[in-house]
């Protein structure tokens, strides 16, 4: 049995002639990703495959795709369907290619790279690729290949301005395309972040974004990071968050996916110094017939750390999510503190959770816990609500609201906060608990 | 107006839950402005009977009705019943996470008046409303800053059913063991919250176990509830035989039905 599938001639053939126009930094780092991504191939079967055990990933990689082109399109398009705030650093992505940065802050010190492009500092460039393992996944391999466009974020030590730099990658639905955007955050020592990438956009054609994050917390920093996601039942989705934190620094992410045709997010956290942590939480929402997994790793191999992982989904229709959590307690990360969670809401008979949180403790004083929940709404509290005249609607309304409200309300940047009250709440199908 | 001498009428109902039948033959009248009590054992169904007036899910009703102001409850959904007048404070609260009090309340009240032709609320006057009851209740403002009832004591979830039923200001309020795990001070915080409510077209059906919520608020009629009948009624001075006899001195009477 064939576990992967072959890579046809035709990703070699855009491979070389993508190769033509980048700077030749790149080209043993994409060579050697080429050459995995040929070995490896993609995942076609669950079977036997931890890794995609609960995801179907051959419709996602049977497509042969061609590469996505860029077209310019207007701000107001994008200004409508992402989060925005001129005083943020903007950068715009169509079909993963990049259409500029727009800014009305021209006092940050903040730096921002293409990230195949001659400018990059030696220093940075090298930093490209350390935090990714793609020599068993094929999608990272492909995306480390095909990496041509990009953002480098580079903050200086001591920078605690708190910049939101807010990436968009808008996808414009171009029949059978693959697009890879490709992420790096440098945060220095005692610097203070906020990174929001924002993956929207597709239409009625067959596409993929395969996109690989690298995001480096910098001794005593903090990188608050929001991924958000919100394409079409036509787009597949598959995501990479390569984190690694060093001593004292902290790391808060926030994913919250609105939905696409099948979406998997691979989140690893390497807690790589005392005194790190880390607070991971996320939301998704699916209906129709999409699919969610969220596969997260979190590893501590320091002592003193901390680690939170704190994920909900609410399922419609006929829809799938899956939650993979693991995190593994090193021998030597004495003192760990961790927690992990996945709650679900199930709206619909049909929709379903594979719910699968796990730990490896190798330490022996330290302090885990984890669980899953998947259930419907009780009927004790809709009668509850109901008996104090708030109709059926409503009622269920204001249950979806406050199980998506306890990840939404932490969130402190305001338009983002709004954006995704209207996205995930107003914006949600009319529900009716029947009882 | 002229007083409604049957704001409420039971009757001979008979309640199943999964083929157990739970009442036998309730017969019940409460008219504006009285005060009821029905005490009973454990298990002797006071409960069922508040929470079929509500319109609770769960119950099959196999025979007789309820009649609320002249006409039957029973096909009538329970925000209708709610908005219509009739208001259960639980014997156990529900827990409502991530549910804001404030949304909850507000939307509970615009409901309320909406079905009597009135304007929403507006924020200020809802806010204000809110700030009168809570007080009222001697809540601590943080409560109703939380999710409803999301991790309050016992106490504190009582408090805030009489907070709810001083805001919806109902018709009928059925009170099922609402004095139930309360502290002395809390108990009285609670009676002159209920009694504030009660007025001349205002009733009150009270489920207890003890005597002592009625030295705050005083019944005109106790009813005693065995296995699903009503056994005995009389007035103010049941109770307080009760409390001397014990249930088994009314066990003991069943057939000698006495209604009001
Ligand atoms: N939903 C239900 N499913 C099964 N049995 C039920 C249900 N509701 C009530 N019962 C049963 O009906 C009987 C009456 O219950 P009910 O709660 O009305 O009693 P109660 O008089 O309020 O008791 P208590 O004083 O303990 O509150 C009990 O035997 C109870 O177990
Ligand atoms: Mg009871």
């Amino acid at each position: 049995m064939q576990d992967t599938s072959t890579i046809g001639d035709k990703y070699e053939e855009d491979y070389e002639l993508l190769s033509a126009d980048l700077p030749d930094w790149t080209s043993d780092f994409r060579n050697e990703a080429m050459l995995a991504f040929k070995q490896i191939g993609l995942p076609i079967h669950r079977k036997g495959n931890e890794k995609w055990k609960y995801t179907n990933a051959r419709p996602i990689a049977e497509p042969q795709y061609s590469l996505a082109k860029f077209e310019e399109i207007g701000l107001d398009t994008i200004k409508n369907v992402a989060p925005w705030n001129d005083s943020w650093v903007n950068v715009v992505f169509v079909n993963g290619l990049c259409q500029g940065i727009f800014t009305s802050d021209t006092a940050s010190n903040i730096q921002v790279f293409n990230i195949a492009s001659d400018e990059l500092p030696p220093n940075i460039a090298k930093l490209v690729g350390g935090i990714v393992d793609y020599s068993d996944d094929g999608f990272a391999a492909w995306n480390s290949a095909f990496m041509s466009d990009g953002s480098v974020i580079n903050v200086p030590d001591g920078d605690n301005s708190g910049t939101v730099i807010n990436m968009i990658f808008f996808n414009q639905g171009l029949a059978r395309t693959v697009n890879h955007p490709r992420v790096l955050v440098n945060s220095g020592k005692k610097s203070n972040i906020n990174v929001i990438e924002n993956y929207v956009g597709g239409g009625d054609n067959h596409t993929l974004t395969n996109s690989v994050s690298e995001i480096y917390v910098g001794e005593s920093a903090t990188v608050n990071h929001y991924r958000l996601m919100s394409e079409t039942d036509h787009t597949y989705d598959v995501g990479y968050g390569r984190v690694k934190i060093d001593t004292d620094g902290k790391f808060n992410s926030r994913a919250f996916f609105r939905g696409c045709g099948i979406g998997r997010y691979d989140l690893n956290v390497l807690v790589d110094g005392e005194n790190a942590s880390c607070d991971l939480q996320g939301l998704y929402f699916t209906s129709g017939n999409q699919h969610m997994d969220n596969f997260i790793n979190i590893d501590h191999s320091k002592p003193h750390c901390q680690s939170n992982l704190f994920y909900k989904g609410i399922l419609d229709g006929n829809s799938r999510a899956v939650f993979g959590g693991t995190v593994l307690v090193r021998k030597e990360a004495q003192k760990t503190d961790s927690i992990q969670s996945d709650k679900n809401l199930i709206l619909s008979p049909k929709a379903e959770v594979d719910s699968k949180p796990a730990l490896f403790i190798y330490a022996d004083d330290v302090k885990c816990a984890h669980g899953a929940t998947a259930g419907n709404i009780d009927a004790d509290t809709v009668f509850y609500m109901r008996s104090r005249g708030v109709d059926l609607e409503t009622a269920s309304r204001l249950i979806i609201y406050g199980f998506a409200g306890e990840v939404i309300d932490k969130v402190e940047i305001e338009e983002l906060r709004s954006y995704l009250e209207k996205a995930f709440l107003t914006s949600l199908p009319n529900h009716r608990f029947e009882f | 107006m002229s007083k409604i001498d049957k704001l409420i009428e039971v009757k001979d109902l008979r309640v199943s839950v999964e083929d157990t039948e739970i009442l036998k033959g309730i017969n019940l009248n409460i008219g504006e402005g009285e005060v009821h009590a029905i005490m009973g054992p454990n298990g002797s169904g006071k409960s069922t009977l508040a929470n079929v007036i509500a319109g609770r899910p769960g119950y099959t009703v196999t025979g007789g009705d309820i009649v609320y102001k002249g006409e039957s409850l029973l096909e009538v959904d329970p925000e209708i019943r709610a908005r219509a007048g009739i208001f259960l404070a639980f014997q156990y609260p529900v827990e409502l996470p991530g549910v804001r009090t404030w949304q909850f309340l507000k939307s509970a009240i615009d409901a309320v008046r909406k079905e009597n032709g009135k304007d929403e609320l507006s924020v200020r006057e809802f806010d204000q409303l809110l700030e009168e009851k809570r007080k009222l209740v001697e809540m601590d403002p943080d409560l109703v800053k939380r999710s409803v009832n999301e991790g309050f004591s016992g106490g504190e979830k009582k408090r805030n059913e009489i907070l709810q039923l001083a805001l919806l200001d109902p018709s009928l309020a059925l009170l099922d063991e609402t004095d139930s795990g309360l502290d002395i001070d809390a108990l009285r915080i609670v009676s002159h919250g209920v009694n504030i409510f009660k007025g001349p077209e205002k009733s009150v059906l009270i489920v207890t176990h003890y005597q002592r919520i009625l030295d705050y608020i005083t019944p005109d009629y106790v009813h005693v509830l065995v296995d699903g009948r009503i056994v005995r009624s009389g007035d103010s001075k049941l109770a307080l035989e009760l409390e001397e006899k014990g249930y088994e001195w009314v066990r003991g009477s069943i057939g000698e039905e006495v209604n009001s």
